[in-house]
């Protein structure tokens, strides 16, 4: 038997490659705990026929000698990435047998170094949500507690790495996507700098806003992830490079928005694990510097609507996808996206219709954009007094499936994750603690944002608080 | 807003909905565009951002790529000899 419970990528690498455990092991392991959970949890929309096939081959370049750090490692990837010949349906019902034509950019990576695909997970219709609960496929649930959701938009993803279903996974973050579910569900997640991981093949919600990033159980194997996947794409015209961005000297100094932390609808245990946290820094020797930050939710859904019916538009039932037969042309748009689309993938297609529209593109989507740039140019300015920016992942811990009805409500929940994604920055979540509710322990998640290109740093305070945990 | 406009902005989007749907999109509409509204508030002074993020081009080579056409074409709802069949437009 294999303890998935402890193991990681570093640990599963030196097994598999010392022979201790074949790739076809580790996968089977896997699979027989994804059949016990999936049903309950539902995770996975889908589990792969071919996953002891693939294994195979890991276990093939193992013998032949041949070692990469994702040879042979199970992962799970969100089902808004395009793996070629395989279903992707971005959880909805207008992409439902879409099969990829190619693989995206991240996926030719991992394929590689051998690495072996279990299935795809579960996430918010066109990653439009903050709970997995705008899935057309269902909920995902939050393994530490059944009654609550797992996060999104990459719950399945994060439900996944923390139930011993995958060993690490793949999700997106265009607003806290990655960060929220890897907050509630005791996992690490990062969103890497805008254009540093290719989108290629990744099926769009916002594209100024998007990135790829990986969930793991810890700091290592987050980094072992990201490594695999990062880089200079020239098929992702938004991709940068090592040079894009200067690198500043650090000063050991953590920048920390007190104000916005401070108030109210943030729930008084997160501020209470966070001023924990905090002194746990002060204790490693950084100095905590209280800073000013704006809240950006309200800029940052503007763009986020503008954005994604634009993107949108293009699932018409004319070349792919569902396709409703009306009298004419017209009648067939109007059935296939009415069909196809759910609820809050039509809220803001109207919303971004709204915002885009000649009388009030000036007041809501130029001034957002005017906000973005001032925004970024004060980033700028303090991270030459800080290295890093310091938050709690989430104001509030996992809440009950269906308990939040207005829509409002749940784009408050990504109140400290969002800035990173308007800015273009890397940010980092991290298990911190967690809290009672109800008899059930519930995770809490930290966040620390870096400035462009400096995911090292967010590695670096990332092991340091792990090694305190 | 009233439901005229959520009709105009949904046959703009050429998107169909219910009646029941039309209502509950307009209450919604209206409590998040009231939310996104303050950013009317922000006082902001001319930003010029030093560094210069800018399009990439790249010349368009014919090369090889992986898609699959067998795959792209039996996606199609509809097609003859290879080529996606729609209705007609005029």
């Amino acid at each position: 038997m294999i303890d998935l419970q402890n193991l990681t990528i570093k640990e599963a690498r030196k097994k598999l490659d010392a022979k201790e455990f074949s790739a076809v092991d580790l996968a089977s392991a896997y699979l027989a705990e994804i059949k016990k959970k999936n049903k309950e949890l539902n995770a996975y929309l889908e589990v792969y026929n071919d996953v002891l096939d693939q294994a195979k081959i890991a276990d093939e370049m193992i013998t032949k000698g041949k070692s990469y750090p994702l040879l042979g490692i199970p992962l799970a990837i969100k089902d808004a990435i395009l793996i070629k010949g395989r279903r992707a349906s971005a959880a909805s019902k207008i992409l439902e047998n879409y099969i990829s034509p190619y693989d995206s950019t991240v996926i030719s990576k991992l394929k590689k170094q051998g690495a072996v695909f279990l299935g795809r997970t579960n996430m918010d219709e066109f990653a439009l949500g903050s709970s997995t609960e705008n899935s057309a496929y269902g909920v995902t649930k939050n393994p530490y507690d059944n009654s609550r959701v797992a996060g999104g938009t990459s719950g399945g993803s994060a439900a996944v790495v923390i139930g011993n279903m995958a060993l690490g996974a793949l999700g997106s973050d265009t607003g806290g996507s990655v960060r929220l579910p890897s907050a509630f569900c005791g996992v690490v997640g990062l969103k890497p700098t805008y254009g540093k991981v290719s989108r290629y093949g990744l099926i769009a919600a916002a594209s100024s806003l998007d990135c790829i990033g990986p969930i793991a159980k810890n700091i290592e194997d987050a980094r072992i992830i990201f490594d695999a996947i990062v880089g200079h794409d020239p098929m992702d015209s938004t991709s940068v490079t090592d040079s894009t961005y200067p690198k500043l000297p650090t000063k050991k100094i953590i920048g920390v928005p007190f104000d916005l932390i401070s108030q109210e609808g943030i729930d008084h245990k997160i501020k209470e694990d966070f001023q924990s946290a905090v002194k746990n820094f002060k204790n490693l020797g950084y100095q905590i510097k209280n800073i000013k930050l704006p809240n950006c939710i309200a800029l940052y859904y503007i763009i986020n609507f503008a954005e994604v019916s634009s993107n949108l538009a293009r699932f018409d039932g004319v070349r792919y996808g569902l396709h409703k037969n009306g009298k004419n042309l017209l009648e067939d748009y109007l059935l296939s996206k009415g069909a196809g689309f759910g609820k809050e993938s039509r809220r803001r297609i109207l919303l971004g219709t709204y915002v885009l529209s000649a009388g009030y593109y000036d007041a809501y989507y130029g001034k957002a954009q005017t906000a973005r740039a001032s925004l970024k140019k004060e980033f700028k300015e303090l991270f030459s007094e800080v290295d890093l920016v310091f938050t709690p992942t989430s104001p509030i811990p996992a809440w009950k499936i269906g308990e939040k009805n207005d829509p409002l409500s749940v784009y408050l929940a990504d109140i400290f994750t969002v800035t990173a994604n308007i800015v273009g920055l890397p940010a980092i979540s991290l298990p911190s603690g967690s809290i009672e509710i109800e008899g059930k322990k519930l995770p809490l998640g930290i966040q620390f944002m870096a400035p462009h290109g400096r995911e090292d740093l967010l590695f670096e305070v990332g092991k340091k608080f792990e090694a305190i945990k | 807003m009233n439901i005229k406009d959520i009709e105009n902005l949904a046959a703009l989007a050429r998107l169909e909905l219910t009646e029941k749907e039309k209502e509950g999109l307009l209450s919604d509409m209206d409590s998040i565009l009231g939310y996104v509204k303050q950013i009317e508030e922000v006082k902001i002074k001319e930003v010029k951002l030093d560094y210069d993020l800018k399009n990439i081009w790249r010349e368009d080579n014919p090369g090889q790529r992986e898609f699959s056409k067998e795959l792209i074409i039996s996606q199609f709802p509809d097609s003859q000899d290879e080529f996606l069949k729609v209705k007609k437009i005029l």
